[in-house]
């Protein structure tokens, strides 16, 4: 029995729809399958691939990036959701130079990434957690807590732990 | 050898890459055109399939093809069997797509490949398989009954392995011995749950004929080969490349998954690229696990604590198909007397089919689950005499006069007999003594206890063979241009900081800044001798070959300095990316040394230029490249360990039982690890730590719950728990560092040294706090807080 | 894990969605998404379509009345974290918000999506049922108030009508002079509870209990008042005994069975010692209070 076909792919049917938003403070416009979620836009469509996906139900965290501001799970965000909002991903984060942020230093500094797969996640949970506090909790309860929702399965904690620390302090923060 | 760099805590050249969101995983690798595949998968344990229609699935709009056992052509076979050994027989592996029968829930079915993963998902949804369910039996000690239903018909008790291994004479110890202590101790499964899934991208260029494979593996080289010999094409058409890889623990060192070669044939046949891109629930119920064992584990010691001999039998629960062998089982019974003398050894093992998911390795691979069973019963052996558990511990481990110490009978995964090189296991011991606070203890438990609380005190050692062979390469080139380095090796990383602590040792061969050496590893277009990452052995045999291969480098280098500068050999010294004339301002550039060694170059640029103000580099009567000379600065060389060797180290933790909600909470928890000499401290420390997380997780939160058809209850993150940042404690890491004699760096393995201990040492600590309810033995992992409460109400009944 | 296939509509006002969700049968609601989404990509939910109601205007507001707070359908967990006005008036809401998933989950999801979505082990859900709150639905038939502990009747499953659209959440205040407590215990920060136990207390002159609610979540198919534990506890100086009793009566109300968490033995435990610390925790509160 035959079971391959033999055609060019054809797209897909699903209902789809325009949308308009901000990332990385660019302007933005695409058709999107309203399925779509905003993960996938956001690393197939846009091409930008270094927001991650580990889990696709919201637990793991590699997926964070910044929603008008404010930490959220793309992978528990339809595309068509994020119409109209202002998206930034961790490619918005170090310099245009590359020169990196002060916690992607401290990362680096107090070795805080092995494989580098929940890094970016990690840091924009942080980051918005210091962009939205003047005074971070740099007791080691107070970090892990701000941690809590991004998994790694490399460092076991305990350097980012310290980077945040770190950062804190280099920023003024603690 | 200069030690500039070696044992410094060099930062990790390849961070800024992945703080920048610059890594490329394998789904981030653009390759147009692709198409997406899924996977159609068993909801049955065991099942026997009638019927399979595609036709709904193939008629939807975007999907390519649907592959089932009928349409893969010579993919159809029983997978390869990667590590025969004579007590299997008739080994079982998987298909690649089920034929007639299934042996686990998520065994692979079907494949469809479509436009994009969405698609590819709705028509798998559409593929109607007709099952006829068949009785299982999933309980390990069940699986083996006469009653249970077999797996596989051709293994009566589902035995797939039997066992025994003696070393000495334990009948004649046991006659010896004045007591006899006997535990049974439990380990439940547990998965990776690395935070990339699996993943794999192929392409086939029909102009070159060549094969590219992007493959989130532990073993590209592995894979290439694998790939090359099943779809019979020469090795040189097919390159398989592990890209960055989001942490691998053990799972990605497996080959082949059925999606590892039905990518890449997909690929061929369609003309397109191929990527298959694993999701959570996926790597839960399709990428394999390990852990589970049962061990009866018997202690015969003399009254004051000397271990005459071990015994241990244990079940080895492998899943539904054996293609890793017994590797695991045999890891676990040639460390089941652990860092202790204990002459005479009898342990006899059976790996057992259940129809669940195939079992291979998961960092430890078998150690953990040993671990625990000696040291819980060392503990229980020490409570049974009226001895302290350190004091057992002293009588019965090794004594530095005593290494090599090598037990005979027991044969270890290199396929040599256990043979343990070096250590300091009784220093260990005191410091870790003194670290943990042991003789100020009891007054604090005591205080707690007046008070309340359940505070206790636990402690286990560890040893673990590293460094396996065969053999891993090296290949090093200084870049005429730049002078910059080039560095190969066969093995590929998954966030270990290869780039960095391989880069270290040839900077201090070379006296050239860190940063300048570039290592690409793990890609078979780049070198393709080697073997995989597994066991803790990059460091060892990757890093050795590498330095063996600087040193050839280096050699050359002053060589070919030497005869510019037109001075003696030892008079040359590299530093600062120059070859310098020692104690003089006189130098060139190893940019301009690799120029020169290459005498067809013309002076295209200022290094060249600077070249050919000296006599060219090689001698001037006769041809400009002698014979046996090559040009450049260039080496291959390659390490071969000759055997194993064993790092070892001991944990102590203070911990403490909640009341109310009976969870355990670590208060204090502290390591000692001798991984020999350390390249890199930070990086060690990092595989430490992260080690000890996966067996914190192990041992307090994580279990594959398996219901009695053979579903896997919690195959996603809300109810598989693996832990966050709030769940992991602070732990404080002491080095010791005892240089392995076996090895030209001195280096041992750390991969996996975190997590074998765990369990073992965090038992003993509840044990301890809990003692008054009854003396509660903690042989089983993980503990939770059910458990726990069924200790403390035992007491209240009583 | 991708979602299944569905239509998706942004309608304007409410008189469209309730319209849509009259006609189309299968249609769901997605206010935040941070429960329905993860359910999609499990394609453990099959909507025919996904009507929006992130365009409808005012369902985004946080209302404080003289006897209770208001929460819109599109009003966020972090926009409650973040109302001062809440922490001063109806504290328990902020303790308990404190236990809900992680800060980016409570960026996106809706104190009213999670009470639809009305997991057994859920904080918003509790709160509800303890602070004997309703929610207000919508529909093409007209509009209805459902008072919390007719709202949930089982794990995931309200009594709200497929055709009915949940406006708004109303949580009655709590007596200004009352002390409240909230306790919970999770395997990890931010799971759903183990077992969660809230109370909120009023004393008498004499410091005795004059006025108790207490709510469990957690510890059985759906939030549940503590009614017999209620009874134990109005008019005792909560001694020893009192909240042995208490205790025990506790007991009664855990009928979660034995699943891969938690034994039922060890969640009657725990509901107990939770109890008993949230009891005394309230009553310091509200003994500050009266003092203050």
């Amino acid at each position: 029995m035959k079971t391959v076909k033999k055609l060019t792919p054809s797209k897909s049917t699903d209902p789809t729809r325009k949308i308009s938003l901000t990332v990385n403070g660019e302007a933005v416009e695409r058709e999107v399958s309203v399925r779509m979620l905003l993960s996938d836009f956001i690393r197939h469509e846009l091409g930008l691939t270094g927001t991650h996906v580990g889990c696709e139900h919201g637990i793991c965290g590699a997926c964070t990036i910044m929603v008008n501001g404010e930490s959220s799970r793309s992978c528990a965000i339809l595309a068509v959701q994020a119409d109209g909002m202002d998206l930034r991903t961790i490619e918005s984060v170090a310099d245009k130079d590359g020169c990196l942020h002060p916690i992607q230093q401290a990362f680096q500094d107090s070795h805080a990434l092995q494989c580098g797969y929940c890094t970016p996640g990690m840091i924009m949970n942080i980051l918005s957690e210091f962009e939205s506090n003047s005074k971070i909790d740099t007791s080691d309860e107070g970090i892990r807590e701000l941690l809590s929702g991004n998994l790694c399965r490399c460092t076991g904690y305990a350097n980012i732990v310290e980077a945040v620390r770190v950062a804190a302090e280099r920023m003024g923060k603690s | 050898m200069s030690t500039r760099t070696f044992g410094t805590r060099v930062k990790r050249n390849i961070d800024p890459k992945f703080l920048r969101g610059e890594g490329s995983y394998v789904d981030d690798i653009d390759l147009p055109g692709a198409l997406h595949a899924t996977f159609v998968r068993s909801p049955f344990a065991r099942a026997k399939i009638n019927k399979i229609d595609v036709q709904d699935a193939l008629n939807m709009e975007g999907v390519m093809a649907v592959y089932t056992c009928d349409n893969i052509g010579n993919l159809d076979i029983e997978l390869p069997l990667l590590i025969p050994h004579d007590c299997m027989k008739d080994a079982r592996t998987q298909r690649p797509l089920a034929r007639d029968d299934v042996y686990y829930v998520g065994q692979t079915v079907a494949m469809v490949v479509a436009i994009n993963r969405y698609v590819a998902e709705d028509a798998a949804l559409l593929i109607d398989v007709d099952y006829e369910p068949l009785p299982v039996e999933v309980d390990l000690e069940k699986a083996v009954q006469d009653s249970a239903p077999l797996v596989h018909p051709t293994h009566p008790n589902n035995i797939a392995a039997d066992l025994v291994q003696v070393s000495g004479d334990p009948d004649a110890a046991i006659l010896k011995a004045d007591h006899v202590t006997k535990i049974r101790v439990e380990v439940e499964r547990s998965t990776a749950a690395s935070m990339e899934t699996r993943s794999v991208a192929a392409r086939y260029d029909r102009v070159s004929g060549e094969l590219t494979v992007w493959d989130g593996t532990q073993a590209p080289l592995t894979v290439r080969g694998g790939l090359a010999s099943i779809f019979e094409m020469d090795e040189d058409k097919v390159r398989v490349i592990a890209p960055d890889v989001g942490g691998g623990f053990g799972q990605k060192v497996m080959f082949p998954y059925p999606d590892e070669l039905l990518v890449p044939m997909a690929a061929m046949e369609l003309g397109y690229p191929v990527k298959y891109i694993e999701d959570r629930r996926e790597n839960f119920i399709g990428s394999n696990q390990e852990r589970k064992q049962i061990h009866d584990i018997e202690l015969y010691a003399t009254k004051e604590g000397e271990v005459l001999a071990l015994k241990d039998f244990f079940l080895h629960d492998t899943g539904a198909f054996i293609p890793y062998g017994i590797a695991i089982a045999q890891v676990a019974s040639t460390s089941i007397a652990g860092p202790y003398k204990i002459p005479n050894i009898h342990v006899h093992f059976q790996a057992v089919y259940t129809p669940t998911i195939t079992i291979t390795p998961y960092r430890g691979c078998g150690r953990p689950q040993a671990c625990f069973a000696i040291e819980r019963a060392m503990d229980q052996l020490a409570d049974e005499l009226g001895i302290s558990r350190f004091e057992i511990r002293r009588k019965n481990l090794i004594t530095d006069d005593q290494f090599p110490y090598a037990r005979e009978g027991l044969m270890f995964a290199d396929g040599l007999r256990v043979s343990m090189d070096s250590g300091q296991y009784i220093r260990a011991l005191d410091m870790i003594e003194e670290k943990i606070g042991a003789k100020d203890f009891p007054k604090m438990q005591e205080q707690a206890r007046n008070e309340g609380k359940h505070l206790g005190l636990g402690l286990a050692f560890y040893v673990e063979g590293t460094g396996l062979g065969p053999y891993e390469g090296g290949h090093i080139k200084i870049h005429p241009i730049t002078g910059k380095v080039y560095v190969n090796t066969g093995l590929s990383g998954q966030g270990q900081g290869h780039d960095t602590v391989f880069a270290q040792i040839v900077a201090d061969q070379l006296g050239v800044k860190v940063e300048d050496v570039i290592l690409t590893e793990g890609d078979s277009g780049a070198f393709d001798w080697g073997v995989a990452t597994f066991a803790s052995r990059a460091a060892v045999v990757s890093g050795n070959a590498i330095h063996k291969t600087a040193k050839i480098v280096r050699k050359k280098t002053i060589v070919a300095a030497a005869n510019m500068l037109e001075v003696g050999e030892d008079e040359v010294e590299l530093r600062d990316g120059h070859a310098w004339v020692v104690n003089s301002n006189r130098c060139v550039s190893l940019a301009a040394v690799a120029t020169a060694t290459n005498p067809l170059r013309y002076a295209f640029n200022e290094a060249a230029k600077a070249a050919t103000q000296f006599a060219p580099a090689s001698k001037h009567d006769g041809p400009a490249l002698d014979e046996g000379q090559s040009p450049g600065l260039e080496a291959t060389d390659y390490y071969s360990p000759s055997c194993a060797t064993w790092a070892y180290g001991v944990h102590a933790a203070i911990v403490e039982v909640d009341d109310v909600t009976c969870s355990a909470k670590i208060v204090k928890y502290v390591l000692i690890h001798d991984c020999g000499n350390m390249i890199n401290p930070t990086i060690v420390e990092g595989q430490v730590m992260g080690g000890l997380a996966q067996g914190i997780a192990g041992t307090l939160y994580e279990k594959i719950e398996i219901d009695e058809d053979g579903n896997i209850a919690n195959a996603n993150f809300v109810d598989f728990l693996v832990p966050y940042a709030t769940e992991i404690p602070p732990v404080e890491i002491y080095h010791l560092e005892t240089p392995s004699p076996l090895n030209p760096l001195g280096v041992k393995g750390v991969g996996e040294a975190g997590c074998i201990a765990v369990g073992a040492t965090i038992a003993s600590g509840l044990a301890d706090a809990l003692e008054k309810f009854n003396k509660p033995k903690f042989l089983s992992l993980p503990i939770t807080p059910s458990m726990i409460f069924d200790v403390i109400s035992d007491e209240v009944k009583n | 894990m991708k979602p299944p296939v569905f239509d998706y509509l942004t309608p304007s006002s409410l008189t469209e969605a309730t319209k849509a969700v009259n006609e189309i049968p299968g249609a769901m609601i997605i206010a935040g998404g941070q429960s329905l989404i993860p359910a999609l990509n499990f394609k453990l939910a099959w909507p025919s379509a996904l009507i929006d109601i992130r365009n409808i205007p005012d369902l985004d507001k946080i209302q404080i009345n003289d006897d209770e707070i208001a929460v819109g359908a599109r009003v966020r967990h972090c926009d409650v974290e973040k109302d001062q006005r809440i922490g001063k008036l109806h504290p328990i809401i902020h303790k308990a918000m404190a236990y809900v998933a992680h800060s980016p989950i409570r960026n996106r999801g809706t104190v009213v999506g999670s009470i639809c979505h009305a997991d057994a082990a859920a904080e918003m859900p509790l709160i509800l049922v303890l602070t004997d709150g309703y929610v207000t639905a919508t529909s093409v038939d007209g509009n209805r108030t459902i008072a919390a502990h007719d709202f949930f009747k089982f794990h995931m499953t309200t009594t709200r009508h497929d055709n009915e659209i949940i406006q708004s959440a109303h949580f009655p205040l709590p007596n200004s002079m009352g002390g409240y407590s909230f306790q919970e215990f999770a395997r990890r920060s931010g799971d759903y509870a183990i077992a969660a136990i809230a109370c909120l207390m009023t004393l008498d002159n004499s410091g005795k209990v004059e006025e108790v609610k207490i709510a469990g979540c957690g510890i059985s198919q759906r939030p549940i008042r503590l009614n017999n534990v209620e009874q134990i506890v109005i008019g005792s100086n909560l001694t020893e005994n009192d909240l042995s009793q208490a205790m025990e009566a506790l007991g009664e109300s855990v009928t979660s069975p034995d699943d891969i968490h938690a034994t039922n033995k060890y969640r009657k435990h725990l509901a107990k010692k939770l109890l008993s610390k949230s009891l005394i925790e309230a009553k310091e509160r509200a003994q500050k209070r009266k003092l203050s």
